[in-house]
């Protein structure tokens, strides 16, 4: 087994990042992946909170990279599913207790032992960034149409190219059809057309994903959600199924010119 | 076999001195795995005086790509040591450490570097530019003292700034200065011109022709006429002056 390794990164904050780490680890775990998550946000820790793990922490990231503990006793398994566990950040500590090659090494440690590998960056482009992407295979950009949030990807997408980790990939998070709709908000489209990378998902606004995330049971694990589809969708499309786009809005018309874009936007 | 690594390593120079934003480090010839090694060695001997500082590198000839120099700048963080700026005679480097986010110059200019902006262009042979194959995206600074030409995009947060003319081969949403050093005659031209901001010398430019327009932008062209910025679509003008 030789897992692929795959940071979740923004530049800005509050996309949705620990959202989508916790939600795609959940799908790919469904399908019968090994999977192990790391919280790369040192000091400001909440993957385990959104995943519902907090309670059963012991040991943390830090405490595997300084030795304090075997790196097997800092995973936290995820009972909900078979194979899918956490590594949770330090919480009293800062970014500058790990180094990009502490990770490089952790990342080459657990690659025998799964499938995925997924790290959640923290918000901005300093160490804890640069932390996260150093072992990488692939990097998700998460971002969300706003101006502000496509000019912090932008930034991210070029980085990561510059560390020579790209081209990475694109997620596009907390879509709302109906501002779209009125011309209110980027479409899909116009953020696949300045950030020029594959897109591997489009999640919609969706107030369930609030209240599961609140719950600690991502929103992935709601059968009748469109959110929970289009984590699911992305965690086959990371598979390397070919999966539709989901049809975000029940009036047909929009469809159409949903359905070019991702003819045009996608791979 | 020994005496003469002994000798290399007495031939490899490294020279350290304190400036205003911290320590500038000078590298001297010789094979850059040698070098780098040197580096870390003496900042490991001495690692109580480098804890934490400011490091600029002056790499001088030595040309390095991305993987090289993030690997070094990734070690030296590792020792505390954060590094800022490389300088470097090879656009190569150069380019590398624009890439990576670095500084390529420190606030008191290599008088070399003048004396070389001083040397007129001979217009037989055509001016100097600087050829930038690539998106630029945010954060990322292109500057030249002579002309830029890109082929790509260039994204909104990237930053141009040429001594002559920009040309952009892609759609211009970035901010542009063109002739930065008193050329009121230098222009900007783009596939799609929607730039956040440009400048021609000192004058801050209006906006572009329509620029609302998204779909079958005509190429356009941006100079100064009668103090101001104004924009034309290239097939009006004569061709290349």
């Amino acid at each position: 087994m030789t897992a692929t390794i795959i940071t979740i990164t923004s530049g800005k904050g509050g996309v949705g990042k620990t959202t989508t780490t916790a939600n795609v680890a959940l799908a790919l775990a469904e399908q019968g992946d090994k999977v192990v998550c790391i919280d790369g946000d040192i000091g400001l820790r909440n993957l385990d909170v959104v995943m519902g793990l907090e309670n059963r922490i012991v040991y943390d990231l830090v405490d595997v990279i300084e030795g304090r503990c075997r790196l097997k006793q800092a995973m936290i398994r995820d009972k909900r599913m078979n194979e899918l566990y956490l590594i949770p950040a330090a919480q009293t500590r800062d970014k500058s207790a790990v180094t990009p090659s502490d990770m490089v090494r952790l990342g080459d440690q657990l690659r025998d032992e799964f499938d995925w590998v997924l790290i959640d960056s923290p918000a901005g482009i300093e160490r804890g960034f640069r932390n996260s992407i150093a072992p990488a295979d692939m990097v998700l950009v998460v971002t969300n149409p706003e101006v502000s949030a496509v000019r912090d990807a932008d930034r991210i997408i070029g980085l990561v190219e510059a560390e020579e980790k790209g081209p990475a990939k694109l997620v596009i998070n907390r879509l709302n059809i109906d501002l779209v709709k009125r011309g209110d908000m980027l479409t899909a489209e116009d953020v696949v057309e300045l950030l020029a990378i594959d897109l591997v998902g489009i999640v919609p606004e969706d107030e369930s994903v609030v209240v599961s995330t609140n719950r600690g049971q991502p929103v992935v694990m709601e059968a009748n959600t469109t959110a929970g589809q289009a984590f699911r969708n992305i965690g086959l499309r990371l598979k390397g199924q070919e999966v539709p786009y989901l049809d975000l809005d029940a009036k047909k018309g929009f469809f159409h010119s949903l359905s070019n874009m991702l003819r045009s936007g996608g791979d | 076999m020994q005496n003469s690594e002994m000798i290399q390593d007495k031939k490899i120079s490294i020279k350290i001195k304190g400036i205003r934003d911290g320590l500038l480090i000078s590298l001297g010839e010789g094979d850059w795995s040698i070098v780098q090694e040197e580096l870390l060695k003496q900042i490991e001997e001495r690692s109580a005086f480098f804890q934490g500082a400011r490091v600029a590198l002056d790499v001088e000839n030595h040309i390095l790509h991305a993987a090289e120099m993030g690997t070094l700048r990734d070690k030296l963080s590792d020792s505390g040591v954060s590094l800022w700026a490389v300088i470097s005679n090879s656009p190569t480097t150069e380019r590398t450490s624009q890439m990576l986010g670095l500084a390529t110059r420190i606030s008191k200019p290599k008088p070399e570097r003048v004396i070389r902006s001083q040397r007129k262009s001979t217009s037989l042979s055509g001016d100097n530019a600087m050829l930038v194959r690539r998106t630029l995206r945010s954060g990322f600074k292109i500057s030249s003292e002579g002309h830029v030409i890109v082929i790509g995009d260039v994204n909104p947060g990237a930053e141009i700034s040429a001594g002559g003319n920009v040309v952009v081969w892609g759609r211009l949403r970035g901010a542009v200065h063109a002739g930065v050093s008193g050329d009121k005659n230098a222009i900007v031209c783009a596939l799609e011109m929607m730039p956040k901001q440009l400048r021609i010398d000192d004058v801050i430019g209006g906006l572009p022709l329509k620029p609302d327009k998204k779909k079958h932008a005509l190429p356009e062209v941006a100079m100064i006429k009668g103090g101001q910025i104004v924009f034309q679509e290239w097939n009006q003008r004569e061709r290349g002056k």
